[in-house]
């Protein structure tokens, strides 16, 4: 086996070993878990970064194993992926860093972190895939581990949460499946490839191909949350924090976006699926899907849900962005809005574990008792609504430009509404956090001391992730911010090798 | 009508007999006998059926055997156990399917 | 005979007789040291087997020099290979199980490890059977053997499952004994070899008789739907290295039978009429949905597992419509060693959760389940390969058969296959949500020997893993077949 491949093998690696060794660890053992944690976060950030740099330099990493005659596991590092990879690997560092602080005391803790490895592994997984037999296998993987997440803590709320959750994905997987199947079926493989795999079918497939496209996006609009498929999100808001932050930034509603950019790219090509008439079709639910989030979104009191419905409406802005105008797209959906919604669920998760906030209403004067945490948590939310300075403002203009440029004035029409939905259903908040009076809070955990308002491990993170928002709005055009690696994206692999 | 052809029917009328007390009776007794019966049955098809040259095959008679040995071996389990459930139950009857 | 016993064909067939003979004359509740140690012996004879059957193709051996037809023949092709390294790999870790499960002295147990190599040498002999009649013997020889087993816990309802059991498996195998006297009737002879073609030539009535009396019997004894009554109180009532045995490889056997006899002998009568293929996967339909609902109204751990067998079985029959080409066998196979290597594993870590708790109810699993994280794990790989979920043996199993299924324009049995996942996740979940529930009831657990764990694990992990690699059992099923 060769350096490259087994560069592959070691980023999944990376989190699978720590996750099998923590499940067996006794649930005293925390310095020990602890140091296996960010041991593996370290590495496979480091391990990261070397494939960033392989990528740059035009090198190409791939692994086959052969699983059935004829049917391969197959893993690629491409520069789509990487950029998924890369967020995924940062943003894992962080969470496990928030969850460390977090859980601190709570119990089933090796439980958590085990499947809390799996889960990353599963979404490196997804990234790395190299044909969609490979992706389905980590797609299913994630919805395995992200499960005991959900349920994680036991009560008959979680434990519904976490059934509606299943219901959900095990039935988008057997759509997908069926779609997998069937295309495989017609091909005889199901890699992807630049500019799409199906053209080269005749014409008398053209009914089967519409067919198997709705399977693959139902299948995979269910993890990214597509109207009406969205159903198990707001419910999945039981999970503890990080879970919650994991699971909107990072790993199950990115990777169905995720998904369908690999399908509208690699597997149909979106010329090839505009001669179908298959992108109106998506773009229309994806505009659907933003409204509606964005609506449901302005009457939830409970804060997580409002994030949760405020997820369902940002990652259709991938999806749209995905059905009309191009990759470049993508990136404002997967990166931007990853860092950004992150941000939110850290601090959600802040005020609760520090003051027992969880509703919108619970709010009033919070910014003056966790001034750090709500200077964080409004950046993310300003970022949200595409104010200037931050990532939101770059992924907006973009969008914006690109429906100018695809003739499609009525998506403009529809991300000018959303934004004003998003401060519709943001402002408010950060209203009351800065400017209304404070009375009690419903619980005090964590007494403030001095300039600390709550543990060093939860304030960290969403800092961090914070500054992030601003740094991508502000150097969007360095050559490092992610803006750039996405040009990167768009030049090597669907601008010059299209026909 | 050959030999070989009388035991062949006199076999396949026993053998629907044996089934169906296998199936209808209840008392144990009477349904290890009954299997018994289809045994029978079976065995003589198979010695009536490739006797019709008045020649002895001799692989049937061999099969035979063996299927009285185990035949003998079956119905020993079932004696056995019927007495073994006899014992517990004071019962010669199989007790309902519990539905769980 | 030293000759033979280095032969792996009679010596797969001898050396579990030879150790269930020597454990009989150790004394009760003994035996489980030279068992494990010659079933590893077994099984290393499978690889090689496998790898000569892979090289060479089918390989036979005539039974004392005499040959058919006054002899009995040993055939090997990939098929029975296969069967056959499914069994070993079952059985060893069972074995290990089985020997930590029964206390030495248990009453329960006495016969425990008699039964189990006679068991084997009936179900090695029936894999590498070449003529109707010695499968006949073999298949006698399985059902008494699994019947004991049922028997030995020793209670009354132990006893009335086994006699049922006993009943249905004797007629089974009496409607299959007279087809194969209606079948030595029309043609001289149970050669399967030889019959293959003089079927093809020529079949009067009579012999369409005697296959559909074969096959219907041996439906019986695979509790296919809707024969099944007999086994979920056979399976979940014995003992649970029973219970994975009998789930596991027995109900294989006659599976095993009925495809041997679909593609070969019966392979002219099957073709008669296109709809006839769709008789056994309208009742593996059948199965896969009575049985997926039994199971989830089950309120009993192992009932829940039995019926979910039921299902499983039902799948295996799924394939008869798309035998016409070798992905439907490879299908049917994969599905085989997914449900074997699965539900094996699902029944031994039932039964370390019963030992635990000491009672068999779903509902009072909850303390037990997050105490033995070990134990709940295996369950759930086995669990994720019964709901066909990547990366697992049973996700390949049903990825082959959707795409045999499109392949030959079945679409009905891919969404069957579908289905069945999805409500499969239906019971295996009512399981493992126990694991997490919040108000665990504090009960005080028995104290469970780590090597039941492991074993459970073991065929758990063998299930997942064989979904990565499935190459070469594949490559196994091409020698041999003809069509």
């Amino acid at each position: 086996m060769s350096t490259n491949e087994a560069l592959l093998l070691a980023v999944l690696a990376s989190s699978f070993l720590p996750g099998l060794v923590i499940f067996i660890l006794p649930e005293q053992q925390v310095a020990l878990r602890t140091t296996l944690n960010l041991l593996g976060a370290f590495s496979k950030l480091g391990l990261v970064i070397v494939l960033l740099a392989g990528v740059y330099q035009d090198q190409t990493y791939t692994f086959r194993h052969v699983v059935l005659p004829g049917l391969e596991l197959a893993l690629k590092a491409d520069a789509l992926g990487l950029l998924f990879i890369t967020l995924s690997a940062i943003l894992w560092l962080l969470t496990t860093l928030y969850a460390i602080g977090y859980l601190e005391g709570a119990p089933h803790r090796s439980r958590f972190f085990g499947f809390f490895s799996l889960c990353v592994t599963a979404t490196m997984g997804i990234a790395m895939a190299g044909n969609l037999f490979t992706f389905f296998i980590f797609y299913e993987l994630l919805t395995l581990s992200t499960f005991p997440l959900v349920v994680h803590r036991g009560t008959d709320k979680a434990m519904q949460g976490g059934t509606v959750y299943l219901r959900y994905t095990l039935f988008g997987g057997a759509l997908l499946l069926a779609g997998i199947v069937w295309l495989h079926h017609l091909l005889g493989h199901t890699e992807f490839a630049h500019a799409g795999i199906v053209a080269s079918l005749g014409a008398e497939h053209t009914g089967s191909l519409k067919l198997i496209f709705l399977l693959l996006i139902a299948g995979i609009g269910v993890k990214a949350a597509l109207v009406p498929l969205h159903g198990w999100l707001p419910q999945a808001m039981v999970a503890p924090a990080p879970v919650s932050a994991l699971l909107h930034a990072v790993a199950v509603v990115k990777a169905g976006a995720f998904g369908i950019a690999r399908v509208v790219y690699e597997v149909y090509g979106v010329e090839f699926a505009q001669s179908l008439n298959l992108l109106l079709p998506l773009a229309l639910v994806a505009a659907i899907t933003i409204l509606w989030g964005s609506l449901r979104a302005l009457f939830q009191d409970d804060l997580k849900k409002r994030l949760a419905f405020s997820t369902v409406s940002q990652v259709a802005y991938i999806a749209l962005g995905l059905a009309l105008f191009g990759p470049v797209a993508t990136v404002g959906g997967l990166v931007h809005q990853g860092i950004m919604k992150i941000t939110l669920f850290f601090c959600a998760g802040n005020y609760a574990e520090t003051l027992g906030i969880h509703k919108v209403s619970e709010m009033n004067g919070a910014g003056r008792r966790m001034p750090l945490t709500t200077l964080a948590f409004s950046i993310a939310a300003l970022g949200m609504m595409g104010a200037p300075f931050t990532a939101g403002a770059i992924s907006k203009a973009w969008l914006m430009d690109g429906a100018e440029a695809a003739g499609s004035p009525w998506a403009v029409w529809v991300l000018w509404t959303s934004s004003l939905l998003n401060a519709a259903y943001f402002l408010p908040i950060l209203w009351r956090a800065w400017f209304k009076e404070a009375k009690t809070w419903p619980h005090e955990h964590i007494p403030a001391r001095g300039w600390r308002e709550t543990g060093w491990l939860l304030l960290l993170p969403p800092l961090l992730t914070a500054v992030a928002t601003l740094a991508a709005g502000i150097f969007a055009d360095s050559s490092i911010s992610p803006l750039a690696w996405a040009q990167l994206i768009t030049e090597r692999e669907y601008l010059t090798r299209q026909p | 009508m050959s030999t070989g052809l009388l035991f062949a029917l006199v076999g396949a009328a026993l053998f629907p007999m044996g089934v169906a007390g296998l199936l209808v009776q209840r008392h144990l007794l009477r349904r290890i006998l009954a299997f018994n019966l289809m045994g029978s049955g079976a065995f003589l098809i198979l010695v009536g059926l490739a006797q019709r040259q008045d020649v002895a095959d001799p692989v049937p008679q061999a099969m035979v055997l063996t299927g009285i040995v185990v035949a003998v071996a079956a119905t020993a389990l079932a004696l056995a156990l019927t007495r073994r459930l006899y014992a517990l139950t004071g019962r010669l009857e199989l007790p309902d399917v519990e539905h769980d | 005979m030293t000759e033979a016993l280095l032969d792996p064909l009679p010596g797969l067939i001898l050396l579990p007789l030879a150790w269930g003979i020597a454990a009989f004359l150790l004394g009760p509740g003994r035996g489980a040291a030279p068992a494990i140690v010659t079933l590893s012996l077994q099984f290393l004879f499978c690889l090689q087997l496998t790898h000569q059957v892979l090289a060479d193709g089918p390989a036979t051996h005539p039974v004392g020099g005499w040959g058919a037809p006054l002899g009995i023949d040993l055939m090997a092709d990939g098929l029975a290979t296969a069967m056959l390294l499914l069994t070993q790999a079952v059985a060893l870790p069972l074995a290990v199980y089985a020997r930590a499960y029964f206390r030495p002295g248990a009453p329960e147990a006495r016969h425990f490890w008699p039964l189990f190599g006679l068991l084997l040498a009936g179900l090695n002999g029936l894999f590498l059977s070449a003529d109707l009649f010695n499968v006949y013997v073999t298949l006698e020889l399985v059902g008494l053997a699994a019947v004991g087993l049922v028997a030995m816990g020793g209670g009354a309802g132990q006893i009335a499952a086994a006699l049922r059991y006993l009943f249905a498996t004797l007629l089974g195998s009496g409607a299959y004994l007279l087809g194969v006297a209606l079948i030595y009737g029309s043609y001289g002879s149970v050669s399967i070899t030889t019959l293959e073609p003089l079927v093809a030539a020529h079949a009067p009535t009579l012999v369409g008789l005697a296959g559909g009396l074969m096959l219907l019997g041996l439906m019986l004894k695979t509790a296919l739907f809707p024969f099944h009554f007999w086994l979920p109180p056979a399976h979940g009532g014995a003992a649970a290295p029973v219970s994975a045995l009998l789930s596991a490889l027995v109900v294989k056997a006659s599976f095993y039978l009925i495809l041997r006899l679909w593609l070969g002998p019966l392979a002219p009568l099957s073709a008669l009429h296109p709809l006839l293929p769709w008789l056994p996967a309208l009742l593996g339909t059948a199965a896969i949905f009575w049985g997926s609902w039994k199971a989830i109204r089950a309120l009993r751990l192992k009932m829940m597992i039995a019926y979910s067998t039921v299902a499983q079985l039902g799948y295996l029959f799924l394939i008869f419509p798309l035998l016409g080409a070798l992905g439907g066998l490879q299908a049917g196979i994969m599905q085989a060693f997914a449900h074997g290597l699965a539900k094996a594993a699902m029944f031994a870590a039932a039964g370390v959760l019963i030992k635990a708790t000491g009672q068999d109810t779903i509902a009072g699993l909850a303390g037990a389940a997050q105490k033995l994280p070990l134990t709940l794990f295996a369950f759930g790989l086995a669990g994720v390969t019964l709901m066909g979920l990547p990366p697992s043996a049973g996700f390949l199993a049903k990825w082959q058969l959707i795409e045999a299924a499109l392949g030959q324009d079945c679409w009905l049995i891919a969404l069957v296959a579908l289905a069945g996942g999805l409500l499969a996740a239906v019971y295996v979940f009512r399981v493992l949500r126990q694991a997490f529930l919040l108000t665990a009831p504090e009960s005080s657990l028995q104290p469970v020997p780590r090597s039941l764990e492991w074993a459970a694990f073991a065929l758990a992990s063998a299930s997942v893993l064989l979904g990565l690699r499935g190459v070469e059992l594949m490559q196994l099923l091409h020698v041999g077949w003809a069509g």
